[in-house]
């Protein structure tokens, strides 16, 4: 049983057919990318897992399970988290603030323990400091915790909102272009990090338009051109596939990939 | 800690200040008049704060809402002669069923649409009241709403008496809304605010999460709607009228829309300076109209979002340059 498993999945916008019956399989506790050039589907694929869009056609598995029409927060109950290419923190408050919600899907407390105070909320408004601390830790921004966002670099920003994600206590995790905006150096630091992400047992899956990045970090590429799956494998053979070559890289056989 | 040593004393002040007030004026029935209705507002305002200025859905519907309350208690205590807290609670009850049936329908839209379809339907509440002569006494209004019921000892037949309870109500409420932001259930709703689509992600039930604090939003007008009718003691289709909607909206941006103290500065501001110009009539839209654009523009967060920026801003100066994170300009890349 792959981890996650897509069949033959399809979506159209009208006439538009923006992914074409693509299949795939994501492997546990590994780095999988997605490329391919702008407008290819990319961000529509990762939406339709995510189940920000129903397919037209096709199914989405999830650990075995059937995950093609549920609701996109629980996926995240699931253990499904992702992040956007816009980071979407709120600028005016801290980076703790921020995080601390990405615990609350696996809290309990409701209205009635927030008038009253109840030991439950105290006791689960503890635990998500806690867990947004350890997230904050795991990305390398905890000693930012008491800044406010509007203040902090992109690169942090990225990092934040992968605490975020982290906290949310995922499975797998879905990177929307997370080196998108930011400078070379940062781009290794960010490889760095998903590759611990995967360490730590965490599947990762990305889209990235940064060659060089992708290439030293992958252990699977797919790549997406005009909505159908073209080619899929190792970084090598991603590199030495002419169809992928003439598509993505502007039809240049020898097209260098740095 | 003297930060929040300085915050508790604030407000102390401000608690005991409220509690001599009528001791002040204790033969000026205006002045009490006055300051009891801006509570009255003030819990309404705090109402809108939690659905617009918290969950980040701008309901125009809340003058609506504050109508039903008003027209509830009215209803119960003049025609059926009910006990007045039980119709209290039925008044805040019924509004929130309103808001329940209301908001499950209006939240299926979002953002300016909205905004857009929840002042229809505060104006459709505004044409039922009107124009159903035989509940609501129509244009005439409903006249005769009794003062509340004594507790044992307690009557409230003075203005003083008045201005205690709905101080209690006032303080209640403010209560009850800092508590409910400062939980994980207000920081699901500044999350919903901040990106729905975020929120999602996290695992937040948005739908659920905007209906529950709409509900919320919509009892505090209930509540503050029946007071109101308590005190005035007659009501019109007018409470329910637009002019109402964009007076609280007014109070909230200025006094600064998602913060915990706004709604009590800008109802207090305006309800006080509406009575020192009274005398000018509608011109004092020309003073109100400017200070609402100067806000918007220069303050969107309003008075109390603004003197936290400001503050913000000068402790940010006193944080060290060494740390390379706190640099909003990129870091220079030195290998290509």
């Amino acid at each position: 049983m792959a981890f996650i498993e897509v069949k033959g999945i399809t979506k159209k916008f009208g006439g538009l057919i923006a992914v074409d019956n693509v299949d795939f399989e994501i492997e546990k506790g590994k780095i999988t990318a997605i490329i391919g050039p702008n407008g290819a589907g990319k961000s529509t694929f990762f939406n339709l897992i995510n189940g920000f869009h129903k397919p037209t056609s096709g199914s989405i598995l999830f650990e075995g399970k059937d995950i093609t029409k549920i609701p996109v927060h629980k996926g995240a109950h699931l253990g499904i988290a992702r992040t956007f290419q816009t980071t979407h923190l709120f600028e005016q408050s801290t980076v703790i603030d921020n995080v601390i919600v990405g615990h609350r899907l696996r809290t309990k407390s409701n209205l009635f323990d927030a008038v009253f105070r109840t030991k439950r909320e105290k006791d689960e408004e503890n635990r998500a400091y806690e867990i947004a601390m350890e997230s904050l830790e795991f990305v390398g921004m905890a000693h930012l915790a008491n800044t406010q966002v509007s203040t902090i670099t992109q690169e942090a920003k990225k990092r934040v909102a992968i605490a975020l994600a982290l906290a949310t206590g995922p499975k797998v995790m879905f990177l929307d272009e997370p080196a998108a905006g930011i400078n070379p150096e940062e781009t290794d630091g960010l490889a760095q990090l998903m590759k611990k992400i995967a360490a730590s047992g965490i599947t990762v899956c990305t889209i990235e338009h940064k060659m060089q990045m992708i290439m030293g970090m992958a252990d699977k590429i797919m790549v997406l051109n005009q909505g159908a799956k073209i080619a899929e494998g190792t970084p090598d053979e991603i590199k030495n596939n002419p169809v992928v070559i003439e598509a993505y890289l502007g039809g240049e056989a020898i097209a260098e990939v740095n | 800690m003297d930060k929040i040593f300085n915050h508790r004393t604030l407000i102390a002040l401000l608690i005991v200040f409220a509690l001599v007030f009528p001791l002040i004026y204790a033969d000026n029935r205006y002045v009490l008049h006055v300051m009891t209705i801006g509570f009255i507002f003030t819990i309404s305002v705090y109402g809108m704060n939690i659905i617009a200025g918290f969950t980040g859905q701008l309901s125009l519907a809340h003058a609506g809402f504050f109508a039903i309350g008003a027209y509830s208690l009215g209803i119960l205590t003049t025609r059926t002669e009910m006990n007045f807290w039980l119709a209290l609670l039925l008044a805040v009850l019924i509004t929130s069923a309103a808001g329940l049936l209301l908001g499950a329908i209006a939240l299926r839209t979002k953002e300016h649409f909205f905004a857009i379809y929840t002042l229809i339907v505060g104006y459709l509440i505004y044409l039922l009241i009107d124009k159903w002569d035989g509940l609501t006494g129509g244009v005439r209004g409903l006249i005769g709403i009794p003062i509340p019921d004594p507790i044992g000892p307690l009557n409230f037949e003075s203005a003083t008496a008045m201005y205690y309870l709905v101080l209690f109500f006032l303080l209640l409420s403010i209560f009850i809304a800092v508590r409910i932001v400062r939980s994980l259930t207000g920081r699901t709703y500044i999350a919903i605010r901040n990106s729905e689509e975020l929120a999602q992600t996290l695992g937040i039930n948005t739908k659920v999460n905007k209906l529950v604090s709409f509900v919320i939003s919509v009892a505090y007008a209930g509540l503050a709607g029946a007071l109101y009718a308590s005190l005035t003691r007659f009501i019109g289709p007018d409470v329910a009228s637009t002019n109402m909607v964009f007076n609280f909206l007014m109070y909230l941006i200025v006094g600064g829309i998602g913060t915990l103290s706004g709604p009590l500065v800008g109802t207090m501001l305006f309800v006080w300076l509406e009575q020192f110009l009274r005398s000018y009539q509608e011109y004092h839209l020309l003073i109100f109209g400017p200070i609402l654009v100067i806000m918007v523009i220069f303050f969107p967060t309003g008075i109390v979002g603004g003197f936290y920026r400001i503050k913000a801003r000068l402790q940010q100066k006193k944080v060290p340059k060494d740390n390379k994170y706190f640099n909003p300009v990129p870091v220079k890349s030195t290998k290509k």
